[in-house]
């Protein structure tokens, strides 16, 4: 049914009413790429039939297992079932769907991409524009300078090719990383990297979370870090003195003090002086620790190279990705998928190009009410009805630049996977 | 797959390498290679265990082999699960080994080099076939093997240990000078030794990082582009990463062939009682008796009654008087108590006379015969899934199957109420008195849930032992048989002082 249309005024489509879901799931939803995405294949095979979804009903009811044997299936099932949101699971040794039919045990996660989430609550102690589940452009500065960090070090450290960023729709961002090796990753080697690239470690009563340099914290940083610290320190410099000014206020000031080795003379004269003039800058502020701890060169080199390394480490704190490790290091863990609609704000999860994840707004992405109105007044305009249609209808909303980027995504991963699939079968013709 | 020389003919599927084992119950194929140096067949002490064995081997050795090298694995198990520093746990495992399943180096004199080596393959061929069943045992015979097998490579012959790495030809592929110049910082980084000297002599391998996660994740390698730089001197991670890869596939394999396996009903329950007995924790440090018969040998069903009335701990005690006073017990009662005698040292056949004459003439010899018969044999491992169930120990009567209404079983201290606690106490041990301040140190004890303090107490204020010496060198109950074995011992120290001083006195009136 379309929905009804009224003369220049938007309708108000709220995305906590099924028919609103409804509707984006029959007409707007990019179902061949994201089986395509899934399945690494034309025809079906065991990464998507063989795959878990999770699917999240009116009522907070959550219904697991769910599997299915190609993507029409999918859809008619996502139409009939209308979900709030879905998760994504791994692929099992069987069909979840059977898993009442099989032995105990017989049911275990095999291939999965590796992914990775980060979300904007692990920055809350550090960010002074919003709080709580509010997101602003600025605070996005925080996930802008983790995704550059972990996008080069799966890249270059890792050698991984297809990585796909996703907007979680409220305040976080998700990576899909879709390259065979690391499909087929156990769990002992995802945690592994996790560990690897981990830095922020500790809860709320540990000030200083950045501790990387051996037990008597005074080795040097591991390569992939050094090369973190130098992309880092210009975000550092931009976000975090400039824009957040988080050393601004008294709590902000003395947390960093806190994070620093506690010598009397240096700290103290550092918040004396900050004490007497609560308008000094965070870049002031970074200005005078500077200052300070250069002063020490001459006389106290042990010390001075101690501040020094904790100002490196006071950088990575503040700017280092704060990745939830929990999500990457099993297979079976679920993760929302893309192109799903965050039932708080309405905006579709849309795939974010890592390369202008500076440039992203959070509320410029297009919500599922934006893109139902767009199809109203196309359909006004053209006068068709819709079946006639051969296009997809998303070309005719902004979803369009979205589905297309993962379109070309999807397409590279294809390749890939065809040339080892072409590759495993010589070799199987070898013998 | 498996081939036992029975005449049976079976389509071999020989290009299978999950196990070839020829079984020939005549004759002991152990060759005449005898004593002397490594033979052909056993160049090294380390073993891979890539080509399965292909010897005859009699039923016997079947069995015991693998039940050695059983014992290591479980014993390697509960050690792990003591969180011990790691050159203690390895000095533990080595010490173990040493005694259990001994496997000298080529240089070690008489040694049987050939004989132990067999004797190691074989256990380890036939735990296979019992522990590829099920990916929960698959995965802690890895780990047991895995760490087995860490063990001797780390305590191996320098030589020999390079002479066996170079036979397995690993592809790891060499980083050349230049890519080792071109990454000279970064490498440098992640060594531990600073100097130039370390650097320029130390030679790196590449490989894919996942192949090495115990590296990666405690950064200590330099990775880039997917592949991982390894250092020589952290080479036994790559080896560890190999051995532990290549069993779990060969054991999925194995799993996978187990159902074909075409054999005479020989194997099949010798296979099934090696892995339900890891799983019970055979030869695990719970509760051992020194040696098969009990430590103070023999306990016979007229003599259950004189022991519970001088060695029993007070668990055991309760137990014991229900049943002579009301001639039946509940099934887990039945159980705590059965499996305790059977540790005091009580044979099959002498725990079915006390049984039925404890049931005495409330039940009928048919009744006895058909439904409890076959309970105390199956936990003497005789019927069943024929597990030697272990004594329950203290931790397990503490947490395991509370005693419902009707139940006597369980932990006096934890499950009588402090009421009755003093009087059971006071009424089965005379040398505690109600009212007494030892009466109230044991109670408070109980409130404070140290019941093993409490229990402690008792027995040193019923053994005339000072206070805080327990079961010698402070040692607190943790389990009943052990309460049983050090009362017994007391005795026996005991008796033999009076023996010798009555021999001197002897020897004083001859002379």
């Amino acid at each position: 049914m379309p929905i009804p249309i009224r003369d220049d005024s938007m309708t108000d489509y709220d995305p906590s009413s099924p028919q609103v879901m409804n509707a984006f799931y029959r007409r707007l939803f990019p179902y061949r790429p994201f089986f395509l995405w899934l399945n690494q294949d034309q025809v079906p095979s065991k990464l998507f039939t063989h795959r878990e979804f999770a699917f999240t009903l009116a009522g907070d009811v959550y219904i697991r297992y769910n599997s299915f044997h190609n993507s029409d299936e999918f859809k008619k099932e996502l139409i009939r079932l209308n979900p709030s949101r879905f998760e994504i699971g791994p692929q099992y040794s069987a069909r979840p769907r059977d898993r009442k039919t099989l032995a105990a045990g017989a049911l275990q996660p095999q291939r999965r991409e590796l992914v990775f989430d980060i979300d904007m609550t692990d920055y809350d102690e550090i960010r002074t524009c919003c709080t709580d589940k509010k997101i602003c452009k600025r605070c996005w500065g925080y996930i802008a300078a983790a995704v550059k960090v972990l996008d080069h070090a799966l890249r270059e450290t890792f050698g991984f090719k297809h990585l796909l960023w996703v907007y979680s729709g409220r305040r976080g961002i998700h990576c899909w990383i879709s390259d065979q090796s690391a499909l087929d990753l156990n769990d002992e080697q995802r945690k592994s990297l996790v560990t690897f690239l981990e830095v922020i470690k500790g809860g709320k009563e540990q000030a200083k979370k950045v501790n990387i340099r051996g037990s008597k914290d005074d080795a040097e940083y591991h390569p992939v870090l050094g090369d973190a610290l130098e992309n880092l320190k210009m975000e550092f410099v931009k976000l975090i003195l400039h824009d957040q000014d988080c050393f601004g206020t008294e709590k902000g000031w003395e947390a960093l003090l806190a994070i620093l080795p506690q010598d009397r003379d240096l700290i103290g004269g550092l918040r004396r002086e900050w004490q007497s003039d609560p308008t000094r800058s965070s870049v002031d502020k970074w200005g005078d620790l500077q200052q300070a701890v250069a002063g020490l060169k001459k006389g106290n080199q042990l010390l001075f190279k101690k501040y020094e390394r904790a100002m490196q480490d006071v950088i990575l704190q503040y700017t280092y990705p704060r990745i939830d490790a929990e999500v990457s290091k099993h297979r079976n863990h679920l993760l929302k998928a893309p192109f799903c609609v965050h039932p708080g704000t309405g905006r579709v999860c849309i795939p974010v190009n890592p390369d202008q994840v500076d440039e992203f707004d959070p509320d410029t992405v297009p919500t599922v009410g934006e893109l139902l109105n767009q199809l109203d007044k196309a359909a006004a305009e053209n006068g068709e009805t819709p079946s006639q249609r051969r296009v997809e209808e998303y070309e005719q909303t902004s979803l369009k630049s979205y589905v297309e980027m993962f379109e070309k995504h999807v397409a590279a991963v294809l390749r890939d996977s065809r040339s080892t699939k072409r590759a495993t079968k010589q070799e199987g013709m070898d013998f | 797959m498996f081939r036992p020389s029975t005449r049976h003919n079976i389509p071999s599927s020989s290009s299978n390498p999950a196990l070839e084992v020829k079984l020939n119950k005549r004759q002991s194929g152990i060759g005449s290679s005898g004593n002397g140096g490594p033979s052909s067949r056993y160049p090294y002490r380390l073993n891979f265990y890539e080509r399965p064995p292909t010897l005859d081997i009699t039923l016997e050795e079947f069995e015991t082999f693998a039940i050695a090298r059983l014992r290591v694995l479980s014993q390697i198990e509960s050690l792990s699960h003591r969180s011990l520093p790691f050159a203690q746990l390895q000095s533990s495992i080595t010490n173990y080994t040493k005694q259990h399943l001994l496997l000298s180096s080529n240089t070690a004199r008489n040694a049987n080099l050939d004989e132990e080596r067999r004797k190691d393959e074989i256990g380890h061929w036939v735990l296979r076939l019992s522990f590829c069943r099920s990916p929960d045992l698959r995965a802690r015979f890895v780990r047991s093997e895995l760490a087995l097998f860490r063990n001797r490579f780390e305590t191996d012959d320098v030589n020999e240990r390079a002479q066996f790495l170079r036979s397995l030809e690993f592809d790891w592929q060499i980083v050349d000078e230049n890519e080792k110049m071109r990454y000279e910082k970064e490498l440098r980084n992640c060594m531990w030794e600073k100097k130039d000297d370390a650097f320029r002599s130390e030679s790196w391998f590449k490989v894919p990082w996942y192949t090495v996660p115990d590296l990666v994740g405690s950064r200590r390698v330099f990775i880039r582009a997917g592949m991982a730089y390894v250092p020589q001197s952290l080479q036994i991670s790559l080896v560890l990463q190999a051995f532990a890869s290549r069993l779990e596939k060969a054991l999925e394999l194995t799993a996978k062939n187990l159902p074909r396996l075409d054999e005479d009903d020989r194997l099949g329950p010798v296979i099934d009682h090696l892995a339900s007995s890891f799983l019970s924790g055979v030869a695990s440090s719970d509760y051992q008796s020194s040696d098969s018969e009990g430590a103070q040998g023999v306990v016979t069903a007229e003599m259950v009654d004189d022991v519970a009335r001088k060695h029993f701990p007070p668990c055991m005690r309760n137990l014991y008087d229900r049943l002579k006073r009301d001639h039946h017990l509940k099934h887990f009662g039945r159980l705590q108590l059965g499996l305790f005698l059977k540790g005091v040292g009580l044979p099959l056949d002498e725990a079915v006379v006390f049984w039925r004459r404890m049931y005495g003439a409330t039940m009928s010899d048919d009744k006895f015969n058909k439904e409890y018969k076959y309970n105390i044999r199956h936990s003497y491992g005789q019927e069943g899934k024929r597990t030697n169930y272990p004594p329950k120990s203290c931790q397990q009567i503490l947490t395991q199957n509370q005693p419902g209404t009707q139940d006597s079983h369980g932990c006096p201290f934890r499950h009588f109420s402090p009421e009755n606690l003093s009087s059971f106490l006071s009424n089965t041990y005379p040398q505690i008195d109600r009212s007494s301040l030892e009466m109230k140190d044991i109670l408070d004890s109980v409130k404070n849930t140290h019941y093993h303090v409490a229990c402690t107490r008792v027995f040193e204020l019923t053994h005339g032992i000072k206070k805080g010496d327990g079961l010698g060198d402070g040692e607190s109950v943790a389990h009943p048989n052990k309460w049983v074995d050090k009362s017994r011992e007391l005795e026996k120290d005991i008796i033999d002082r009076i023996k010798n001083k009555e021999d001197s006195d002897e020897m004083m009136i001859d002379s």
